[in-house]
């Protein structure tokens, strides 16, 4: 197996001096060709931030991506990205074929072959009939449908999911995983999905990257050991699944290394709190008072402020969508 | 089966009710009032006829006014409504996409577009002299603004993520301008056009009332000065009729062209659908 994509020591801060805020920091992984990667990690963690470092949209503020052994700077050309917001990211003045094939267009594709190759992917995803429609007409999972078809259109050696599937419905999310893993089974595609969804991380993946709050990190790096071919029901309820499920949310929910859990709280708080910039250094009343609170919690009497602290992470952790 | 006629009908009547008994109002009160200075519209259509339509196949039974005034009239308020229209979407469209030279022109646009534009008739008459030239300048300083703000706010509104899809595709400059900005900000040029179109109307019949040797404004000036009451309403009458029917055509342009976005009733059905 080959490396695709190579990650090291990426980080990332926004701003600088006092309103700095790192996002990811020495953020190192590979994925290997052919692969199915997943990305898990805590609500506002950076995920995106990563995501737009791989796919060239950003210039990270450290470290390098190798797509292919080869330094992205700028927009990679054999890459293609399916982001969370399908309405949005699908133009509404073309017809789902003309979305499709719009990309081809840039690549100097000839007319023909842009059709056909539209055609094609369209019945890759199932939409075989619906190249004439406008966006708008479909559902919800039919549109972020379109946009893997046309990032599928593209033939990338790579490509970028980015919560694909958090805007849709519990049942169409199943119908579109499923769809996911047919379609990579059968292009043999390398994919590196994003989400904040944990069964999904498991659910689809080869192997799952856990990351921590921010800064972000990889926590951990998972083997899946399941079948290739997965089925919502038995996959889900097979032990396999459950522990690894398991094991994953506690890395998730910081529960593993004991030392780590103050710094964590600090950052949780700077995360979630308004629009993530604070100051992460404690130097601040501010600082001393996010990384102070959560002490006196737990060291204080205990018991039932501990427990309902504990819950409300756990909700967090799990539940909580993305922040736009 | 009759459903559609039907409604289409009605809707028509509902549409024309007002203004028909608004002229039934209007005859009336002029022919009680008798006024030479009002003349009851039933005797403004009989003018309007004798004005424009002659017994002449060759002139396509229209009378030599209609070559002369009305053509000429309309080709420059239509010449400086497309001249307006070019510049006022690519420069919009340019500005709305280029944060730096929006902020160094801003001022500039503001200052211009506060100065009425009947008050630089002088000032291009002096620099064109008077005719075809200075009349187009006047139309198109004057329509140019809502065009070209219209412009620049929608290219304003193409998303973020439309942003970030067209550049993880690596779509070209032209492919982006040319399928996802101009599209993007279609419905507001539209709005805009709309509103020019009627400037330049009304800046038409000014340059013409100022000075001008034919045209439309010309001949209601000319009309006015020789006491013929009745045909300078003829050709108020025919100043109505051509903004409303540029109007529509405008519309039925606009409709063809935005013929992809979601019929409004159906729009929120769609946003609710999820699955």
């Amino acid at each position: 197996m080959t490396t695709m994509l190579e990650v090291s020591d990426l980080g990332h801060t926004y701003g600088s001096g006092d309103t700095a805020y790192t996002a990811i920091s020495d953020l190192s992984f590979t994925v290997e060709t052919g692969e199915l990667t997943c990305i898990v990690g805590p609500s506002g963690c950076g995920k995106s931030t990563l995501l737009r470092a791989i796919a060239g949209l950003h210039t990270p503020t450290g470290g390098t991506v190798r797509l292919k052994g080869e330094t992205v700077a700028g927009v990679p050309e054999d890459l293609a990205v399916v982001f969370q917001d399908y309405s949005r990211s699908l133009f509404p003045w073309l017809t789902v074929r003309d979305n499709v094939e719009f990309p081809l267009r840039s690549r100097g594709v000839s007319a023909d072959d842009r059709a056909s190759r539209a055609a094609e992917a369209l019945e890759w995803v199932g939409l075989g009939k619906a190249g004439k429609k406008y966006p708008w007409q479909l559902s919800g999972g039919m549109q972020q449908r379109v946009s893997i078809a046309r990032a599928l259109a593209c033939r990338p050696s790579l490509l970028l999911m980015d919560e694909p599937f958090a805007s849709v419905d519990a049942q169409t999310r199943f119908e579109l995983e499923d769809l996911l893993l047919r379609v990579r089974r059968e292009l043999n595609a390398t994919v590196l999905l994003v989400t904040h969804d944990i069964d999904e991380s498991v659910y689809l993946g080869d192997r799952v990257l856990v990351l921590s709050k921010p800064p972000a990190t990889v926590v951990a790096e998972l083997p899946v050991d399941l079948p290739p071919v997965r089925d919502q029901i038995t996959t889900r309820e097979s032990d396999a699944f459950v522990s690894l499920r398991s094991e994953v949310a506690r890395l998730l929910h910081g529960k593993e290394p004991a030392t780590r859990s103050a710094p964590q709280v600090t950052s949780e708080a700077a995360g979630t709190g308004d629009q993530g910039v604070h100051v992460a250094d404690g130097g601040t009343p501010k600082g001393q008072r996010t990384v102070t609170a959560p002490k006196n919690r737990r060291n204080g009497a205990g018991g039932k402020g501990r427990k309902k602290h504990m819950k409300t992470k756990k909700k967090r952790g799990v539940t909580v969508q993305r922040p736009r | 089966m009759s459903e559609q006629p039907r409604r289409r009908a009605l809707g028509f009547l509902e549409r024309w009710l007002v203004f028909a008994g608004a002229v039934v109002v209007w005859e009336i009160v002029t022919r009680i009032s008798d006024s030479v200075f009002f003349p009851p519209p039933s005797k403004i259509v009989q003018f309007c006829a004798e004005l424009w339509f002659v017994a002449e196949p060759t002139q396509l039974f229209l009378a030599d006014t209609v070559y002369e005034d009305i053509l000429p009239s309309l080709a420059r308020a239509l010449g400086g409504w497309l001249i307006t229209a070019v510049v006022g979407i690519s420069l919009g469209l340019a500005l709305g996409r280029s944060r730096i030279a929006y902020e160094y022109l801003n001022p500039l646009v503001t200052f211009l577009r506060s100065v009425p534009p009947p008050a630089l008739i002088p000032v291009f008459m002096v620099a064109f002299g008077i005719g075809a030239q200075m009349q187009i300048a006047t139309i198109v300083f004057g329509a140019l603004w809502p065009v070209l703000l219209n412009s620049v706010d929608g290219a304003r509104s193409v998303d973020r993520v439309k942003t970030d899809t067209a550049r993880s595709f690596r779509i070209s400059r032209t492919e982006w301008i040319r399928m996802v900005v101009f599209p993007a900000a279609l419905p507001k040029i539209f709005a805009g056009l709309r509103t020019s179109l009627a400037i330049s109307l009304i800046l038409m019949v000014m340059s013409e009332l100022v000075s001008s040797n034919h045209g439309i404004g010309y001949r209601i000036q000319l009309s006015q000065n020789t006491f013929s009451f009745d045909t300078m309403w003829a050709w108020l009458v025919l100043l109505g009729a051509l903004g409303y029917l540029l109007n529509n055509a405008l519309l039925a342009l606009e409709r063809r062209m935005l013929g992809w976005q979601p019929k409004r009733e159906a729009a929120p059905a769609t946003a609710k659908a999820g699955g």
